[in-house]
């Protein structure tokens, strides 16, 4: 057997020369995919792998965006701190909304996710000392950059970046990171245990599946990362408001990693590079983006269920099976 | 080994499971039969803990079973096959045996080791042993009713189980794969010295191989004992078993 090409360490280096390549609007939708890429493929813990559809991804989204943003703008912890931060109290109220959903399964278990969401969503929105109520958060501080610009007189090839560019090498750093993270946990025996579940939960208690307790760590872990991710969106975003937490921003989470395909692992990272490069271009013809976006959906879902990364998957076998019989 | 003590479970208003005992002595082959709706397939629920029967009792290895979860089960040593073919239908063959591994042994909780190759060996030995060892790259989804249902034994013996219960096991099978399949199941028994307890509608099938017939008629024990017993019972000739084996 061959070792395949680390398409994801390329896909990762090519990444960085975006700000020296293009223009800062293609640095700035470069950002945003990423970030959304890792909300995906948080998301993907759970529907992809353990089966359980959540309606409710963006609760954690947004307890991370909070968590970070109120430490460093509030408090003026140092970043190090609050990105960290992020995941873990994400991954808290992870675990406490997930021991109820994992007692419910299926369309409940959703359901459920949507209402904790809505909860989260509603006291961000209200709880004006804290959170800022419907006005947000707006102004949230970059991480200190100082060190590296001292750092560029010494490097060459360091210096002469925007903040907002070093911001976007920072988050390529840390999505790397946890994409690494994800991609060791489902290629671990935990993520086969938890393909089981999605394939027969009943049949997975039986070979002694703690099917409960397994989805559980599903959820919190999914739950941290999207904080993670979260952390990373409030700043990028320059201020943390409520709709990061609202129903229309789970759903969009959801749309992405179906359009991406919930099959593959990169699949729903890929999802979020094209409903969000499409959202840019085709905005910019018309006003109806929604419904051409359904059309899109629409037209997948019966052609490749197994959404953008399956139809690559599928073309790409066709291809190599045609080039084998020419041979 | 097994112990089953008056047992009732009733479903809205209707008894499906009427006061149920009976025993499996350790080593044996034991058989449950009984026309369809008997109550045989609660009747496993109940032992398995799928169910949790109204009143009554579960026994197993002298520890009183009744209602736990059936991953806790699983641990002391109960395993079971089910009647329609319940396996993991997009994982390869060898994936649904390597899943049951990770699981008994306890390393369900392992994050960060690759999977690919963890008890590599005792899967496809196992595979082997159900004759299925040709087709383990194979998606199980796609196999045969016959395989599935070996690779449905595979899964419930990755648990090293002490006791396995099979619902069934030939359901669906034609008559050449019935054999087969029963001496497949019989020899496992023999060579891991299994005990062994399951339903089946075969009559063939059950005469020839168990050496303890529980006989079930609307949720009620009719007859107990060995073949010969059950055979010559003129309660079992009556409701059940007819002019078949006159």
């Amino acid at each position: 057997m061959t070792r395949r090409a680390p398409w994801g360490l390329l896909v990762l280096a090519a990444l960085f020369f975006v700000p020296a390549a293009g223009s800062r609007y293609y640095t700035f939708l470069a950002n945003d995919v990423v970030i959304w890429a890792l909300f995906a493929t948080s998301l993907n813990l759970l529907v992809g792998y353990a089966g359980l559809v959540s309606f409710g991804h963006a609760a954690y989204f947004g307890i991370g965006a909070y968590t970070t943003g109120l430490l460093m703008k509030k408090l003026g912890v140092s970043f190090l701190l609050a990105f960290p931060a992020a995941g873990l109290v994400a991954g808290l109220f992870a675990l406490v909304f997930g021991f109820f959903c994992v007692r419910l399964t299926k369309i409940y278990f959703a359901m459920l996710t949507l209402a904790f969401a809505q909860i989260v969503w509603a006291i961000c929105f209200k709880w004006n000392e804290v959170t800022g109520g419907e006005q947000g958060m707006p102004e949230i501080p970059y991480p200190d950059f100082g060190w590296l610009e001292r750092l560029a007189a010494v490097v060459p090839f360091l210096g002469g970046y925007r903040t907002s560019e070093y911001y976007y090498f920072l988050t390529l750093l840390l999505v790397g990171v946890c994409f690494w993270l994800l991609r060791r946990i489902v290629g671990s025996p935990f993520g086969r245990i938890l393909t089981t579940i999605r394939e027969n939960p009943e049949r997975a208690e039986f070979i002694g599946v703690n099917v409960r307790r397994y989805e559980l760590a599903a959820f919190v872990l999914a739950g941290a990362f999207a904080g993670l991710a979260g952390g990373l969106f409030g700043i990028f975003n320059r201020g943390v408001f409520p709709d990061f937490a609202y129903w229309t921003k789970s759903s969009e989470v959801l749309i992405m990693t179906l359009l991406g395909g919930m099959g593959a692992f990169f699949g729903p990272a890929l999802g979020a590079l094209v409903l969000l490069w499409l959202n840019q271009q085709i905005v910019s013809y018309t006003q109806y983006w929604p419904l051409i976006l359904g059309i899109i959906l629409i037209a997948l879902l019966f052609v490749f269920p197994g959404g953008l990364a399956g139809a690559v998957a599928l073309i790409g076998r066709h291809l190599f099976r045609k080039k084998r019989a020419h041979a | 080994m097994l112990e089953v003590r008056d047992v009732r479970k009733s479903f809205g208003g209707f008894q499906a499971v009427d006061g149920v005992s009976f025993t499996v002595p350790t080593g044996s082959i034991s058989a449950i039969i009984g026309p369809n709706g008997a109550g045989k397939t609660t009747l496993f629920n109940l032992i398995t803990g799928h169910v949790k029967p109204d009143t009554g009792r579960v026994v197993f290895k002298k520890r009183d079973v009744t209602g736990i979860a059936p991953h806790d089960l699983c641990r002391i040593g109960m395993g079971r096959s089910f009647q329609r073919t319940n396996i993991f239908p997009r994982l390869t063959v060898y994936e649904n045996i390597q899943a049951a591994y990770l699981s008994h042994r306890g390393r369900g909780w392992n994050l960060f080791t690759p999977v690919d190759r963890l008890y590599r060996e005792e899967s496809l030995a196992l595979l082997d042993a159900v004759g299925l060892l040709d087709k383990a790259g194979e998606v199980s989804g796609f196999l045969s009713h016959g395989n599935q249902k070996q690779l449905e034994l595979g899964l419930a013996l990755a648990l090293e189980p002490e006791i396995l219960l099979l619902d069934e096991p030939t359901a669906g099978m034609s008559a050449t794969e019935t054999r087969e399949s029963i001496r497949l199941i019989e020899g496992i028994a023999r060579e891991r010295s299994l005990t062994l307890l399951f339903t089946e509608h075969d009559m063939e099938v059950v005469f020839s191989i168990a050496q303890r017939i529980t006989v079930l008629h609307q949720g009620r024990v009719i007859a107990d004992g060995t073949p010969d017993e059950v055979r010559r019972d003129p309660e079992v000739r009556r409701v059940y078993l007819g002019d078949a084996l006159r």
